[in-house]
């Protein structure tokens, strides 16, 4: 156990440290969510009560339009120099660097969306009528759902022709639920209309099961050549 | 074997053809609906079928991965495409008799929806397939079966309770089916799972040539003398 803990941590070090030097990934996420935050702002132009109902689709299609863009560039690194085939020869276990990876994006599009969240205060006029204390925690339940399935399946997409399009015609279908979840709570709670208790044991359990499924399969995925 | 699959053929053809005969002439018409009503004859026999395999598919996608064999590999791969086929025929047939009965094409009741997030998640499974380079395709197909398996009772409890919050009026009622109307969709039903079976039949045997053919053709290409390799296709390298 204390091996998967200590080669998770050097993987996540590396990569934060690349991260911080270059900040490709977090640079063009940023500007990309931007752009879908302006170019929903002025073709939809809302008010302040019509935003708050739409507010939780927006926010959550910008965020995941912008996560791709990351999740892509996940594994460009790794296959630069064949990186990723001398792992796949060391006695590392596969697990370490799958935890290491989404973590990594995990941070990125947490960073992105305290940067972002902001932006879409101004834009929007946004301010929540519910508990607004379970904004943090459907956050970042949502951005794991995004990222646990979002890593596994960029991995996949490696092995396969015209990978950048491969990704999200993978995560979207089985986001759905997630996707579904994030939206109907962060709408609960900016309208305070109804409670967004369930949507969060939902994703919750949505994160449950897939943390487990990719945590059991990327093994396979690793070693497929 | 052989003489099996002309016999199931045969076989399928005739309970195809009692099987029309029965939904458009024998059925009693439905009292309110009309003759619309029939076209369930067709669609609720072609989700089970379509549900039936899509289950098959799951069920080879485990075995693959636990054993690695090729057979439960092509069953997967035949089950989904043929699943895909059925469950276009449910989608497409689902708003034709919505629109005279409930007034609308579509709505985002519980099952519609549950069907139609199937169907993107086993399309996305064939966009795998085809676009994975060929040794490691049906692992990851494999995996993804897994994935989208997992996803259907989320999928099933998001929008139940979606559907729970925003009541919509135009959810059929339960209500009891005439025996005659039952039976005429029961043998509907058979008739369809025999034709699902024959054609996944046919395209199984299909795959496993093409999968010997393409063996072959990269063993011959192997063996071929060094000199005549120059002029011959670039395939020669593949194996």
């Amino acid at each position: 156990m204390s091996t998967v803990g200590a080669l998770t941590r050097a993987t996540l070090t590396k990569d934060l440290r690349l991260e911080w030097r270059s900040k490709d990934a977090i640079n063009s996420m940023l500007f990309f969510s931007f752009l879908v935050v302006v170019i929903f702002s002025f073709s939809f132009d809302p008010t302040a009560e019509e935003s708050r109902q739409i507010a939780g689709g927006l926010v959550w299609v910008a965020f995941l339009f912008a996560a791709v863009v990351a999740l892509n560039q996940t594994w460009a690194r790794e296959m630069r120099n064949q990186v990723l085939d001398a792992y796949r020869v060391s006695p590392a276990p596969p697990n370490a660097l799958f935890l290491a990876k989404v973590v990594g994006n995990f941070i990125f599009v947490t960073v992105l969306q305290a940067l972002m969240t902001p932006l879409f205060i101004v834009f929007y006029n946004l301010r929540a009528l519910g508990p607004s204390y379970q904004l943090p925690i459907v956050a970042a339940l949502g951005t794991w759902a995004l990222v646990v399935n979002g890593t596994f399946f960029a991995a996949m997409s490696l092995r396969t022709r015209s990978r950048e399009i491969m990704l999200p015609l993978l995560l979207f279908p089985i986001s759905i639920p997630a996707l579904l979840a994030m939206v109907e709570a962060t709408g609960a709670i900016l309208t305070g209309e109804f409670s967004a208790r369930f949507w969060i044991v939902l994703l919750a359990a949505y994160d449950v099961v897939f943390t487990i499924a990719s945590l059991f399969l990327f093994g396979f995925v690793l070693q497929a050549e | 074997m052989k003489r099996v699959f002309p016999i199931l053929a045969v076989l399928t053809g005739v309970l195809l053809g009692y099987a029309l005969y029965q939904a458009l002439v024998a059925a009693p018409t439905e009292q309110t609906m009309g003759p619309v009503q029939r076209i369930f004859y067709y669609h609720v026999p072609s989700a089970w079928t379509a549900f039936i395999l899509f289950f098959i598919n799951f069920f080879a996608s485990i075995v693959y991965l636990i054993w690695r064999n090729n057979k439960a590999d092509i069953v997967a791969l035949v089950t989904a495409e043929v699943g895909v086929v059925f469950c276009t025929v449910v989608l497409v047939t689902g708003p034709i008799w919505a629109r005279p009965v409930w007034g609308i094409w579509w709505t985002w009741d519980l099952r519609l929806t549950l069907t139609l997030v199937l169907w993107l998640i086993y399309v996305s499974y064939l966009v795998l397939r085809r676009f994975s380079s060929s040794g490691q395709t049906p692992l990851l197909a494999a995996v993804l079966a897994v994935f989208g398996a997992l996803d259907v009772p989320l999928v099933y409890f998001s929008i139940w309770f979606f559907r729970t919050q925003h009541p919509q009026p135009v959810i059929g009622g339960g209500g009891s089916i005439d025996p005659r109307m039952l039976h005429v969709l029961l043998i509907n039903w058979l008739a369809f799972s025999c034709f699902a079976a024959l054609v996944c039949w046919a395209r199984y045997r299909l795959e496993v040539m093409r999968r010997d053919m393409d063996e072959t053709l990269a063993l011959e290409a192997l063996l071929e003398p060094h000199g005549s390799n120059a002029r011959s296709s670039p395939t020669g390298s593949a194996g």
